[in-house]
């Protein structure tokens, strides 16, 4: 075995599982991933694109035949959550690239989530019907009328088996309550209130109603000639529901109480890190920015990613974060260049495994990256379809920074900065995580013995 | 790469040779990436997407760079800017900037250096109408003046020009609302709107009826508030129904 191998990451060994997408060469714009998320219990995974879809995928029962083959993620729902609209006022179009869907824990048989794109947020509902009522009296099996005077005797529908049908039925539409892109949502901890956060405002919904919500955070400036930062990223604590945190394109993050006044302008909480005086330049605003923040599980950590670097904050120290782990350092003396081509304004979100020990975060080249809390050892992988043969254990990946590239090792002039892994998923519980490469989803999941 | 804190050397006898050509050597080199980081930023926040609504954080993150840039210009002596004298040289300016407006994609995928910012504050001051239509009226006969730059900010005025340059980036994010309570609050919308009805247009990308129905400057009449959009609207409709009645007699 190569040297490294089943000493990271307590021992676990990523395989590749599946891949979902079309291998065209030319990618459909419409088909590239926007977002990924499981739900509560990893049995679904939603996608959404910038076509305004969004699929989701149901885990099969693990079969007792193949137990090497753990249940394999299949399509379970497609629907147009998203349409392009037109702002007659502004002129502008309005995209139907869903930005984020997020899970409602599940209270009956049924599945509910909240999808959103740039202005209005909707709550959609995915039921199953496997039967059908047969034996009307008033219409017959098309649907049609029945003439009544010619019904001579009563009968009592009954319910017959009929082929599985998902639909998928949106239930609420919370629109027009946002001037700017709307860039997070966050179901609260009492399943009641979620909030949708957009580049200045943060407002708050009860599911129930849809024509109005309140704002609880507003940071435009009277005079918008005065606007230096902006909203990035927002969620409610995972428990305290009267908690939640908002990061800024100035590399800070604030907590919130709602319990402390209906406008929450001021924090309770101020996290920032003192710059790097050795590290400035005119790009270090930029790449401080924020673009993802995450509560741990447990609801004792903050993560953040911003363009280099993810970093866990612990919510009782405002000063510094007690992890900082570096992405791709290597990008550092290109900034330059990534500002020209604007690759430094990508936006990459990270996530936590189930036991909030190991970290994940995308990066150029279908690359992505893991850090383990505790070993403190990273790895890099990659997502791509030379390693797509099933069950094929990936490789870990490595960058060459100068000096002589080693075989498997690429050099940073070589990677492909148009293929980046900006939306990434792990199962709540498992080792199984999911990996948006522009337009396909790869599934990944550790080896078993 | 871009550290601040790079000194500028005073350019005076004197330094001993070796000194001042490893100064000249050095200067330079900053001077011109910081003044290309500079023009590359500007251009960033006009080219903006004409169809959708900008990237807000992106805008700002870009804005705050400019800032920065400009405000160590200011602090090395090195900020200057041209003064708006001559008439005749306004024109001129005013068509350097059309020609910003007018470059395709392309054309600033490859890199070229958008020669002159001094007009930038123009694009955004007073009548748009009004500078649109003169633009317009000389577009044709326009060669790109592109010898009306190497340093297209003159010194003239320090502090005044500062403040117009000022202005100017101010004025990409004053949103229209200032000048009417009724005008939806956004960054880049009306702005953006009128230069993609300008670019299409001198760029003949428009199709006919859009041609007949702008007749060149209805869609530049001051836009700045969504009353006159739709009164902009209206009257296009209302155009539409006399060439309707005209062409049915």
């Amino acid at each position: 075995p190569l040297a490294g191998f089943g000493s990271l990451m307590q021992d676990v060994l990523w395989c590749f599982s599946q891949v979902k997408g079309t291998i065209d060469i030319g990618v459909t714009e419409a088909d590239i991933i926007s977002t990924v998320e499981f739900n509560h219990t990893g049995e679904l995974l939603a996608t959404g694109d910038k076509g305004g879809r969004v699929v989701i995928f149901q885990r099969e029962q693990e079969s007792k035949n193949q137990p090497h083959r753990r249940g394999e993620y299949n399509v379970y729902s497609t629907f147009q959550s998203h349409e392009p609209e037109f702002d007659y006022l502004k002129s502008l179009e309005i995209e139907e690239k869903i930005n984020k869907i997020r899970w409602l824990p599940q209270q009956n048989a049924a599945y509910f989530l909240l999808s959103t794109n740039d202005k209005t947020v909707k709550l959609w509902k995915v039921s199953e019907r496997d039967k059908r009522p047969e034996g009307y009296n008033l219409k017959d099996e098309d649907g049609r009328l029945r003439d009544p005077s010619m019904i001579t005797m009563l009968r009592v529908p009954v319910l017959r088996p009929m082929d599985l049908m998902v639909e998928a039925t949106p239930r609420r539409v919370f629109a027009n309550a946002h001037t700017y892109h709307i860039n997070s949502i966050s179901v609260n901890s009492d399943y009641e209130t979620y909030m949708s956060a957009d580049d200045l405002r943060i407002n708050l919904w009860n599911f129930e109603i849809t024509n109005q919500s309140f704002n609880i955070v507003d940071i435009k400036p009277a005079n918008m000639e005065e606007l230096t930062e902006v909203i990035t990223a927002a969620e409610f604590h995972p428990h305290h529901c009267n908690t939640f945190v908002y990061s800024s394109s100035k590399g800070t993050i604030r907590l919130c109480d709602m319990r402390t006044s209906a406008l929450c302008d001021r924090h309770a909480k101020f996290f920032e890190e003192p710059e790097d005086p050795s590290n400035r330049s005119f790009f270090s605003e930029i790449i401080s920015s924020i673009s993802d923040v995450k509560f741990s599980h447990s609801g004792r950590y903050i993560m953040t990613r911003d363009y280099l670097t993810v970093k866990v904050w612990d919510l009782n120290m405002e000063n510094r974060p007690i992890e900082t782990y570096q992405v791709h350092d290597y990008l550092r003396s290109k900034l330059c260049s990534l500002y020209e081509n604007d690759c430094i304004f990508d936006k990459f979100e990270c996530v936590w495994n189930g036991s909030d020990s190991v970290i994940m975060t995308g990066s150029y080249n279908n690359f992505f990256r893991m850090f383990d809390r505790n070993t403190k050892r990273d790895v890099t992988l990659e997502a791509s379809r030379e390693n797509s043969k099933p069950r094929a254990i990936l490789k870990p990946r490595k960058v060459c920074v100068g000096g002589k590239r080693r075989k498997d090792e690429i050099s940073v002039d070589s990677l492909d900065f148009s293929k980046k892994i900006l939306h990434t998923a792990w199962h709540p519980s498992e080792n199984i995580i999911a990996v948006a490469a522009t337009n396909n989803l790869y599934i990944f999941q550790d080896k078993v013995n | 790469m871009f550290v601040r804190g790079l000194k500028r050397k005073c350019f005076d006898g004197e330094e001993d040779i070796e000194g001042t050509l490893a100064g000249i050597k050095a200067i330079p080199s900053y001077n011109l990436q910081r003044q290309s980081l500079l023009d590359m930023s500007l251009v960033k926040l006009q080219l903006c997407h004409m169809l959708v609504e900008p990237n807000l954080c992106r805008s700002v993150l870009i804005a705050n760079t400019v800032r920065q840039i400009q405000e160590e210009m200011t602090q090395d002596g090195t900020w200057q800017m041209i003064n708006p004298q001559s008439t005749g040289q306004a024109s001129l300016d005013r068509l350097v900037s059309t020609d910003i407006l007018c470059r395709s994609s392309r054309e600033q995928a490859e890199g070229k250096h958008v020669p002159a910012y001094s007009t930038f504050n123009k694009d955004f001051e007073g009548d748009q109408a009004q500078d649109s239509s003169e633009t317009m009226s000389t577009a044709s006969s326009v060669q790109a003046p592109r010898n009306l730059q190497s340093h297209v900010w003159e010194m003239e005025n320090p502090q005044e020009n500062k403040g117009n340059f000022q202005k100017s980036l101010d004025q990409i994010f004053e949103t229209l609302e200032n000048k009417s309570p009724n005008s939806v609050e956004d960054l880049f919308s009306e702005v953006d709107n009128s230069y993609y009805d300008l670019d299409t247009m001198l760029t003949g990308m428009m199709s006919n009826t859009k041609m007949g129905h702008c007749d060149g400057l209805e869609t530049f009449s001051s836009t700045t508030t969504t009353a006159s959009n739709s009164n902009c609207k209206s009257d296009l409709n209302e155009l539409d129904h006399i060439v309707e009645i005209l062409v049915e007699s």
